[in-house]
């Protein structure tokens, strides 16, 4: 952010000196950043101190009563629902997050470097897009007949012969919601990808190429690691949306499975809102200290 | 939509609003004035019907604007948000939880026409004087106040009413006798490990508390002091039995919106769940059996009624008092009740209903001509009875109301585990 403000009143400071000829330079820089500064402070900073506040809170049904106290931590951490929800919430982030970078990762690969015409290469983009002209809400439960126990999967399955009962556990399962995220979030994935791939000088898959490197070698040891920071930053995408998820996984498991997006609806719904920012607090230091290790690995400032 | 029985519908419409229109004592605002009237009302699903604010439109002339919301939903609103309503659709239980925030205001009896012919539920608790009264939050117990400010409920009728009741029934558990193939007769049922991977439960966890109670009873398992307002021992235990249903894999679901509860039991996943009686109407509409069945135990039952938000006043109020009239008077009542919902003045319904409706769905008579939902569908043909029999049959075998427990806290919490588990 101060960087990006920066660059701001770098750009804009030799047109800006003259209305403000009065002021010192610096004193115009801070006013131009002001503007920005003042939304992510109003929209950013305050709800999030705000919640942070909340959640030291007591509450009956009813009425919130404002405190400090550490009830609502203590509870949190005391419960083992809590612990094993946000196991939960990590193997769906993670079996999630393996399924879209494959996927993800194969489909950007093969637009980058197979399709030749860039024209092709558009057209195909937007092909993975159409999808995303829907709302997410549709595009979930629109797999719910189509998995359900009489749905078209398992007919499909049943009239080729390979199975002879119905498979319970594609529908209202950890598979169904797992598929669900991968179907919505799979671009978010290809997307940045995509993006540092079309960046990679193609003289270096020359050069690999006429140094003897075959194709698997090319890709490991070239093309990986240059697209190393668009694969962080889908990641990043992919993690924080799955674990702020609540209505996936009430949908696709039928109210039978948790994650914490889900326990903090139900506080919300039962009028716990204290206990609900307690949790949202924990749950945004988790993924925060997620990303914080994500970006040890790989330096994405330099390819923004 | 069949076309004929949309004609003889209007017709009965048009007749009994001139019965309704002459017979109501209530003073009626002039309708140049109304017209800018907007009424913003919230409820659960069941009662928020587009038809009513159309029919509102109609015969008061005010506009009337309708939000959905589950019931959870519905409680955070009606404590949390007093001026997004002027009417609030919602349940005695709910009551209970909001009346002490102060967002509701106490409304006058002598002002409701119909207020004499309101059913004993509401007023003494006792549906006939024999009647005994059900464990959980019967109606009355929060139907009233000392006055118009007053704070705590009152045990008898006072002249001051919390809620107006609209509409109530007697739920009890879904099945698809199709699919079952046997008869059904205890609540036991829902754990039957042979419906394993096929039963389901709703998720709203003061309703849900209720069904597992009457299962866990039921079983002998558990005997509770009261349902309605168990120990924090009786909730344990009764979670415990659940829970570990649930691990062995007898839900299918949990379902939170009557949608939910329709497609499931529509699409064969479910045989056996709580329900909602119109959600059977909706599948059978499809032209799927599903019977709402009837239980040795007895029902679970549950009431309705508007509640007027505290800032209401004025002209806005009195066209509140109005539609609540109007709500009473029997158009609304007559449409609930071809869905199978009860309405609080039976009688009046009574003029918006063929004698054919009237007998299937009040009376448990044999239909003498085919059944339709408001919608239109057939629901039942010729020689077909109600499920569970008439409105004193059903009614009078409540064993419990829907309510809210003095542990309510703890048991939320321990419904959040036993989704999680």
């Amino acid at each position: 952010m101060t960087e990006m403000a920066g660059e701001v009143r770098a750009a804009a400071a030799p047109v800006a000196a003259r209305p403000v000829a009065g002021l010192s330079k610096a004193v115009a820089g801070w006013l131009q950043a002001a503007p920005l500064a003042a939304i992510l402070l109003a929209f950013l900073v305050a709800p999030i101190a705000m919640i942070v506040v909340v959640s030291f809170w007591k509450a009956t049904e009813f009425s919130i009563i404002p405190a400090f106290s550490f009830e609502n931590y203590e509870f949190l951490f005391g419960s083992p629902v809590t612990y094993r929800v946000f196991l939960a919430t990590f193997k769906y982030a993670l079996v999630t997050w393996a399924a879209t970078l494959a996927i993800g990762f194969t489909v950007a690969y093969y637009l980058a470097f197979h399709i030749r015409s860039q024209t092709v290469q558009i057209a195909l983009f937007l092909l993975c897009t159409i999808p995303f002209w829907t709302s997410n809400i549709i595009r979930m439960i629109s797999w719910i007949p189509f998995l359900g126990r009489n749905g078209i999967a398992n007919q499909a399955l049943i009239d080729w012969g390979l199975i002879d009962a119905p498979l319970e556990w594609l529908l209202y399962s950890d598979f169904a919601v797992i598929l669900a995220f991968v179907h919505l979030y799979t671009l978010f994935m290809v997307v940045p990808i995509f993006n540092t791939m079309m960046r990679i000088d193609k003289s270096l898959l020359e050069a690999a190429r006429d140094n003897g490197a075959s194709g698997f070698q090319t890709l490991v040891h070239v093309i990986l690691p240059l697209t190393k920071p668009g694969i962080m930053i889908g990641t990043i995408f992919v993690v924080t949306l799955v674990m702020g998820d609540f209505i996936t996984v009430r949908f696709m498991s039928g109210s039978q499975k948790a994650n914490v997006g889900r326990l903090i609806s139900n506080d919300i719904g039962l009028l716990q809102y204290p206990s609900a920012a307690a949790t949202a607090v924990v749950l945004l230091c988790t993924v925060l200290i997620v990303i914080g290790i994500l970006l040890r690995f790989v330096n994405i400032r330099k390819e923004l | 939509m069949a076309k004929t029985g949309y004609t003889r519908r209007s017709l009965l419409k048009t007749g009994g609003a001139a019965v309704a229109a002459s017979a109501l004592p209530a003073p009626m605002i002039w309708a140049q004035e109304t017209k800018n009237i907007v009424l913003r009302q919230f409820g659960t699903g069941v009662s928020n019907l587009n038809d009513v604010a159309k029919k509102v439109k109609e015969d008061l002339g005010f506009t009337l604007e309708m939000t959905a919301l589950d019931s959870d939903a519905v409680t955070q609103r009606a404590a949390t948000q007093p001026d997004s309503f002027d009417i609030a659709d919602i349940e005695y239980w709910i009551c209970k939880k909001v009346w002490p925030t102060g967002n509701l205001q106490a409304m006058d009896t002598s002002r409701i026409a119909n207020y004499d012919k309101i059913v004993g539920i509401f007023r003494s608790g006792k549906l006939t004087p024999e009647s005994t009264i059900a464990q959980g939050t019967a109606p009355h117990t929060v139907g009233f106040v000392e006055g118009p400010d007053g704070t705590s409920f009152a045990s008898e009728e006072t002249g001051w009413m919390t809620l107006i009741p609209t509409i109530y029934n007697a739920d009890t558990l879904g099945i698809r006798p199709d699919l079952i193939g046997r008869p059904i007769e205890s609540w036991t049922e829902l754990l039957n490990p042979e419906f394993k991977g096929k039963a389901s439960l709703l998720d709203i966890s003061s309703i849900g508390i209720m069904d597992m109670a009457m299962v866990c009873e039921a079983m002998g398992e558990i005997q509770y002091g009261d349902k309605g307002n168990m120990t924090r021992e009786e909730i344990d235990k009764t979670m415990a039995i659940f829970t570990e249903a649930k691990k062995n894999g007898q839900f299918r679901a949990f379902w939170k919106t009557f949608d939910e509860s329709v497609n499931l039991m529509a699409s064969g996943e479910v045989v056996i769940q709580s329900m909602w009686s119109p959600a059977i109407t909706a599948v059978k509409s499809r032209g799927i059996p599903c019977v709402y069945q009837p239980l040795k135990e007895g029902y679970r039952s549950w009431g309705g009624g508007i509640g007027l938000s505290k800032s209401l006043s004025g002209m806005e109020l009195d066209a509140a008092y109005d539609y609540i009239n109007w709500y009473l008077s029997g158009w609304v009542g007559g449409y609930l009740m071809r869905q199978g919902y009860y309405s609080a003045v039976p009688e009046t319904s009574k003029e918006f209903m063929s004698a054919n409706e009237w007998g299937y769905w009040f009376e448990g008579k044999e239909a003498t001509d085919v059944i339709t939902s408001p919608g239109g569908d057939a629901l039942a043909q010729a020689g077909e009875t109600r499920d569970g029999g008439d409105f004193y049959e059903r009614m009078g075998r409540v064993a419990c109301w829907n309510s809210v427990m003095d542990e309510n806290q703890y048991m939320v919490r321990k419904w959040n585990e036993f989704i999680a588990a």
